[in-house]
């Protein structure tokens, strides 16, 4: 579905991703950890074609399509998806015509007639059940005045809706208390299928007991530096980072930073 | 003497030879001294403060067409007009070209004594009541009221005694017609007695292709706990030119809001000047345009807190695309006896090209010590992280762009209280900005 052969991308001309390979297929989850600012969000964003993140090496193909060359709704609309680490508030937006907008428009590339207000509105219904999320949000303002969890969970019930091939979960679990993060998993795991997959992008090993990774990998400047499976993942909640760095760049006996 | 001022003074000396034995002697003394104060200061120059982003002199001596007395023209009303606002419950009234257009009921008087028409026939009929207001308000040294003080004939009356209510909001509806260039100037005076509450919506049209030229004065009284809502949609062509005063007195108590949205025209220019002229006085402005091409609007208001524990707020915003540019203007003046006041003031806008240009000056002038005040002014590009997050959904950059435009004019909107009216402003205001005619559908002149 997703190969990913040593992307380059820089931000202001400073090089954050730096050479990063990857493979996804379709029905696989990956879990992507790594320190903070070591570029896993970065990554998120040149798969969502953000601009401000100028990719200068590398290819990524996404179904056998250069990814790089198309146009952010595009690939939203070939299914690819993005749970941000920060969900953004846009006031006077409200969430019905946000996502009815959306929904028609990914209808509309498939070939299908645009729903109808009421078709939409049971379509909304269920999935709200999905992510247990309340009625009063979707009844505002897209994340005006939500909490940090709402949000999170927001952007579950958005993908609940659009029904993505490719799903990145950026930190989907931060902020969320015990029973929501269990609420999100299990609305994650219920919208998996063998046709698609899933890079969750997260600090902590809790989320992945919930949502069980084929493949766990660590992001280290710029770099996948490690992969393994979900045991990966133990051992770095159990030990940090410090032993990998370690093992990667054994000149700096661990005591630089990165 | 300017040759512009000297098209006015000759225009005065016509309308004196026509009307000045029928005018009352107050309005020929209100007329007399407006046409001295315009020949004194002339039209406002280039570099004049007031007007430092409408130099409107040119306009005004250009070659339009001027008539003291409605010139007959063949404007069936009930065929033509139907550009009422659905289950939207008003009382219709027309001027058409600045003349009341009903002749054969010039002024009505409803339950509870509400008067209501032509300014023209209340001059005539309760010319005491038009003397105790007419000019009380509008009693600045505008060389643009001025000219309409000395030369307006007609324009809407309205009248709500004591303690009554205007059941249903009045619609006025400012009908643009002609087969040459025209310049109209209409006058319109607004009496809430105490307790008093009325609501008042104006509707600006050009029906037809020839260039207009308006300069039209509000005033309006809002006495000791009265309550007035003023809505103002103008609509009018590229070719239309119009400056607009509205001078608002309100006494202790009252409550007063005025929204003007602004979906079309070629020269704007809003003139709002409050007097907050008793205790505990709340008044709420808001504004709005869209322009694209060359348009040009320009907004200007004068907050007079001049009494205790009143509170205003103003808001404005606007989208401006293309080559079009706009100003604003907002002086909030606290007198030294309006302690406690509360006022806020906020200017925004949403530049969509890098032609377009906004020039924001809010201004506070404050010599009480106890008060809450605050004012800001931003200029901008659509944010573009929403806009990003609307399209990683899978919408369209233009369709996003849209939903954004929309939004930030909904906090606009969203302030209307006539839910009918709301809905139709929404529907108009994301007609514009996807470029299309925003005229009532309901309307079947093919005007703009
Ligand atoms: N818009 C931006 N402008 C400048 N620098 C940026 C921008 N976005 C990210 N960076 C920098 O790129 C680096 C990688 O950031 P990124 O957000 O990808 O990290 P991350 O791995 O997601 O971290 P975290 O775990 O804290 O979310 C950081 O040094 C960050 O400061
Ligand atoms: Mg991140």
């Amino acid at each position: 579905m997703l190969i990913i052969k040593d992307l380059k991308a820089s931000i202001n001309n400073k090089e954050i991703l730096k050479g990063i390979n990857l493979k996804v297929n379709a029905g696989e989850v990956h879990a992507i950890m790594g320190p903070n600012g070591s570029g896993k969000s970065t990554l998120a964003s040149v798969l969502t074609g953000r601009e401000y993140v100028e990719v200068t090496h590398g290819k990524v193909s996404y179904f056998g399509e250069d990814l790089l060359e198309m146009i952010p709704e595009d690939r939203a609309r070939k299914g690819i998806f993005l749970s941000f680490q920060y969900p953004i508030e846009i006031p006077g937006v409200s969430m019905v015509n946000f996502m009815k907008t959306a929904l028609n428009e990914h209808r509309k590339f498939n070939g299908l007639a645009p729903l109808s207000a009421s078709d939409f509105l049971k379509v909304m219904r269920d999935k709200k059940n999905l992510v247990e999320i309340d009625s009063n949000l979707t009844n505002r303002a897209v994340n005006e005045g939500f909490s940090g969890g709402e949000k999170k969970k927001n952007e579950i019930f958005q993908m609940a809706l659009l029904e993505p091939k490719l799903a990145i979960l950026d930190e989907t679990d931060s902020g969320l208390d015990i029973d929501a993060l269990r609420i999100v998993a299990n609305g994650v795991n219920k919208l998996r299928t063998k046709e698609n997959a899933t890079i969750v992008i997260t600090h902590y090993q809790r989320l992945l007991d919930h949502i069980v990774p084929d493949f766990v990998h660590v992001l280290m400047d710029g770099r996948i530096v490690k992969s393994g499976t979900k045991e990966l993942a133990y051992q770095l909640e159990e030990k940090g980072y410090d032993w990998i760095k370690k093992e990667v760049y054994p000149e700096l006996n661990g005591n630089e930073v990165l | 003497m300017s040759e512009t001022t000297n098209i006015y003074s000759s225009l005065y000396q016509q309308s004196i030879e026509k009307y000045g034995a029928s005018d009352p002697g107050f309005i020929s003394k209100l007329r007399e001294d407006a046409l001295n104060l315009l020949t004194k200061n002339g039209f406002p120059g280039k570099k004049d403060e007031q007007y430092k982003y409408s130099f409107l002199e040119p306009y005004f001596s250009n070659g339009y067409n001027r008539y003291l007395a409605p010139k007959p023209i063949s404007f069936d009303v009930n065929h033509l007009f139907r550009c009422d606002v659905p289950a939207l419950d008003t009382q219709v009234i027309i001027l058409l070209n600045g003349f009341y257009f009903d002749k054969a009921n010039p002024l009505k008087t409803l339950a509870g004594g509400i008067i209501v028409g032509s300014f023209k026939e209340a001059v005539k009929k309760h010319p005491d009541l038009v003397e105790k207001y007419l000019g009380k308000c509008a009693n600045s040294t505008d060389s643009y009221v001025a000219l309409n003080t000395a030369l307006a004939h007609d324009g809407i009356f309205l009248y709500v005694p004591k303690g009554k209510l205007l059941e249903k909001p009045i619609q006025i509806i400012n009908v643009l017609l002609s087969d040459e260039d025209l310049m109209v100037q209409h006058r319109n005076l607004f009496i809430l007695e105490e307790n008093s509450q009325a609501k008042v919506i104006v509707c600006d049209h050009t029906l037809s292709p020839v260039k207009f030229l308006t300069n039209s004065v509000n005033e309006i009284f809002v006495g000791e706990n009265a309550c007035f809502d003023y809505f103002k949609v103008q609509n009018e062509h590229n070719e239309s030119v119009q400056v607009s005063h509205s001078f608002i007195n309100q006494e202790k108590a009252s409550n007063c809001r005025s929204t003007t949205i602004t979906l079309h025209g070629g020269v704007v220019r809003n003139n709002l000047t409050v007097k907050l002229n008793g205790e505990g006085c709340e008044n709420y402005a808001y504004g709005l345009f869209v322009s694209d091409e060359n348009q040009k609007v320009d907004n200007a208001l004068f907050i007079d807190h001049a009494k205790p524990n009143c509170h205003s707020s103003q808001l404005f915003k606007a989208i401006l695309d293309d080559s079009s540019s706009g100003a604003f203007t907002g002086k909030i003046l606290v007198e030294r006896d309006a302690q406690k006041t509360l006022a806020y003031q906020r200017n925004s806008s949403i530049l969509m090209t890098d032609n377009a240009k906004m020039n924001s000056k809010p201004q506070l002038e404050i010599y009480a010590d106890d008060v809450k005040c605050s004012h800001g002014a931003t200029v901008g590009q659509l944010d573009e992280e929403a806009l990003f997050y609307l399209r990683s959904r899978g919408i369209t950059e233009s369709e996003a762009r849209l939903m954004l435009m929309y939004a930030f004019a909904f906090e606009i909107l969203n302030e209307i209280k006539i839910e009918p009216l709301k809905d139709r402003m929404s529907e108009l205001i994301e007609k514009r900005l996807r470029g299309e005619l925003s005229r009532c559908n309901n309307c079947e002149m093919h005007c703009s």
